[in-house]
């Protein structure tokens, strides 16, 4: 069904980052802007996400233009939970953002480029075109370019430098994946792809072009062993940004390799076997990384790796079931990520230092941070009620069915190295005595800033622990809904059906 | 480079130009030109300007930061991209008026979108060229 308003979640976030841009240097006036706006946004997802979710899916024609040949803009259920998740986030950190970042940061326009971010990847998980897919990741990882170097800091520009060098690379082979896939078939339409890749004879160079897309999006959502621009590079930007980073940009490979592998390259066992196989060493190579760091946002950073392996093990078993474990884990991957690094960036500004052996006697000294801490910490590991519990819980019943033992055994580790990494960082800040750590010079402490300010690095934590409690306690919402996923994942007819009309168009 | 002839050169070619890149707007729809070109056409009117009488002279005849022209251009831009929403049609369709303006000719957003662009790209020219132009 056609309905022209499903790009709104992209227009509004360009319009919020063009009023931005008229307030440069008020800064006060675009804290207010991105936090209402954010809010309205939050709003139009939760309109298009009920809509989607009465009516099916929902498609726009750019320009008018009929689709294989215009762009087209594609609202399935999947989009639109993606679409919900993003402005969640984008809500939580436009408002830490109000709280955390310097006042010189905000100068040099930190808060246009957050949305112009928060627009690309509406865009992307919107678009129904595989080179308007391109077009959008590229204004990612440009906005992600300049919201990593903000600040100028001499690690900042370390870690920015590893992270745009290899998202480059990512995106060159992504294009050249691209030309071939056009090459082949002649369209760009990702609903005709998938009917046109089907009839082609030359299986070989279908196969190639699959294997190019994995390694484009591959290094993008930081499979095992192209993952390492991601530990190097987001514990040097603000909290802030780490969060939405850790949150949504990994997370928006993920989406589009269970998009193009459903869609259009449907994975043979060789590619299933591979997929299986590289999720096994993310979880174990993310895993070992974790285990090893004192840095809390590194270690965050390795456990980014560890579970991003279950998303890909979830895909790579290919079942029903499989993907309803991994559309699960990456609705509350998004949420409990992004809320990771605010606490972290909390941790910081209560005590000045994120390096879990200097800290200490954190329960003590603040048992109410204490518990609303730990929301995201045991959410993570997955302790039963709580939103990991029921992804794993799928996944590995997934495995079982499809005998798959040895990444069962991988999956459990992964959760045993989590419990382990989560439990020592539990330990050491939170239980073990206070030990006083020097004052820090030029770090801004919390209880030196306005209780407003305050509040508005508390209330995401807060905002983003309710949402994972939902997931968790109310997880056959979840369920039901990940299922739809699935279901619409596993037979395409409907996507295909809803952008080409029901009799496609063939040459 | 502030020479007499370069000077007085200059100052005829800064409304030349940009009436030239006036006319590469208009005449883009169809046929070479449009609002990316014409921008860095006009744009160019200024850096020569500035190269003939230094910085100083430019910023006094612009009168602003040509880095308030982003936004304005990518508000009119966004908004005859956004226009055919309020009609109930999909982004980005062409409306058109029915019938041509004399000299301009045919008038629809894809006009107002190129207006968008031209104003964007004058305003980042001259935001890196001042800027670089400061640092020297």
């Amino acid at each position: 069904m056609n309905n022209p308003y499903i790009v709104l979640p992209i227009i509004f976030q360009l319009f919020t980052a063009i009023l931005l841009m008229f307030f440069w240097l008020n800064v006060n006036a675009q804290r207010l802007i991105s936090g209402i706006f954010s809010l309205i946004s939050l709003g139009i997802s939760i309109w298009l996400f009920s809509e989607i979710w009465q009516n099916g899916i929902l498609i726009s024609q750019a320009g008018g233009w009929q689709a294989p040949f215009g762009i087209t803009f594609v609202a399935d259920v999947f989009s639109a939970t993606m679409v919900l998740l993003t402005s969640i986030a984008g809500f939580a950190v436009a408002i830490f953002s109000a709280g955390s970042i310097r006042n010189a940061r905000l100068k040099f326009g930190y808060f246009p480029i957050l949305h112009f971010l928060l627009m690309g990847l509406n865009g992307a998980f919107l678009t129904g075109d595989i080179f308007n897919l391109y077009v959008w990741f590229e204004i990612i990882i440009i906005a992600s370019f300049v919201l990593i170097t903000l600040g100028g800091e001499k690690s900042q520009i370390e870690g920015a430098i590893k992270y745009v060098t290899l998202n480059l690379l990512a995106s060159a082979i992504f294009l050249t994946a691209i030309a071939i896939l056009y090459g082949l078939v002649g369209s760009l339409n990702m609903a005709d792809l998938s009917i046109q890749i089907a009839e082609v004879e030359n299986r070989g160079l279908v196969n190639v072009t699959a294997i190019l897309f994995l390694i484009g999006f591959g290094i993008k959502s930081a499979i095992f062993p192209l993952y390492f621009w991601l530990p190097a590079s987001y514990h040097t930007p603000p909290p802030a940004i780490s969060a939405i980073f850790a949150g949504l940009l990994t997370k928006v490979g993920v989406y589009a390799l269970l998009r193009i592998f459903t869609l259009i390259f449907i994975p043979d066992e060789f590619l299933s076997n591979l997929l299986i196989g590289l999720a096994a060493l993310t979880i174990l190579s993310g895993g070992l990384g974790a285990l090893l760091q004192v840095n809390m946002r590194k270690m965050f950073s390795y456990l980014i790796i560890c579970h991003i392996g279950f998303l890909i093990a979830g895909l790579g078993m290919y079942t029903e079931l499989a993907l309803v474990g991994a559309l699960f884990y990456l609705i509350h991957d998004i949420i409990v990520k992004t809320n990771l690094f605010l606490v972290a960036g909390l941790i910081f500004k209560l005590k000045g230092t994120l390096n879990i052996e200097k800290l200490g006697g954190f329960y003590r000294q603040f048992p109410k941070f204490s518990l609303l801490m730990a929301i995201p910490l045991f959410s993570l590991v997955g302790i039963p009620p709580l939103s990991g519990f029921w992804a794993k819980l799928y996944l590995i019943q997934a495995g079982y069915l499809s005998g798959q033992y040895v990444l069962i055994g991988f999956i459990l580790l992964g959760s045993f190295i989590t419990l382990w990494v989560i439990a020592k960082l539990w330990a050491e800040v939170f239980w073990k005595p206070d030990v006083s750590i020097p004052k820090k010079i030029g770090v801004k402490y919390f209880y030196e800033i306005k209780p407003l300010k305050r509040w508005a690095m508390v209330l995401p934590v807060i905002l983003l622990g309710i949402t994972s409690l939902y997931i968790g306690f109310f997880a056959e919402h979840i369920i039901v809904l990940s299922k739809h996923i699935s279901a619409d994942l596993m037979n395409p007819q409907n996507y295909i059906d809803a952008v080409l009309g029901a009799k496609p168009l063939t040459p | 480079m502030k020479t007499l002839i370069f000077k007085t050169a200059s100052s005829y070619l800064l409304p030349l130009l940009i009436l030239f890149s006036i006319f590469i707007l208009l005449r883009g729809h169809y046929l070479p030109g449009g609002g990316f070109v014409g921008g860095l056409i006009a744009s160019i009117a200024f850096v020569i300007h500035s190269f003939a009488n230094g910085l100083e002279k430019t910023r006094t005849i612009i009168k602003f930061h040509p880095g308030f022209l982003i936004p304005v251009g990518l508000l009119i831009a966004i908004i005859s991209g956004a226009a055919p929403l309020f009609l109930g049609q999909n982004f980005m369709t062409g409306l058109w008026m029915d019938d041509p303006i004399p000299v301009i000719g045919m008038v629809g957003t894809a006009l107002f979108f190129d207006t968008g662009v031209y104003i964007v790209v004058i305003g980042i020219t001259l935001t890196i060229i001042f800027t670089i132009s400061e640092t020297l």
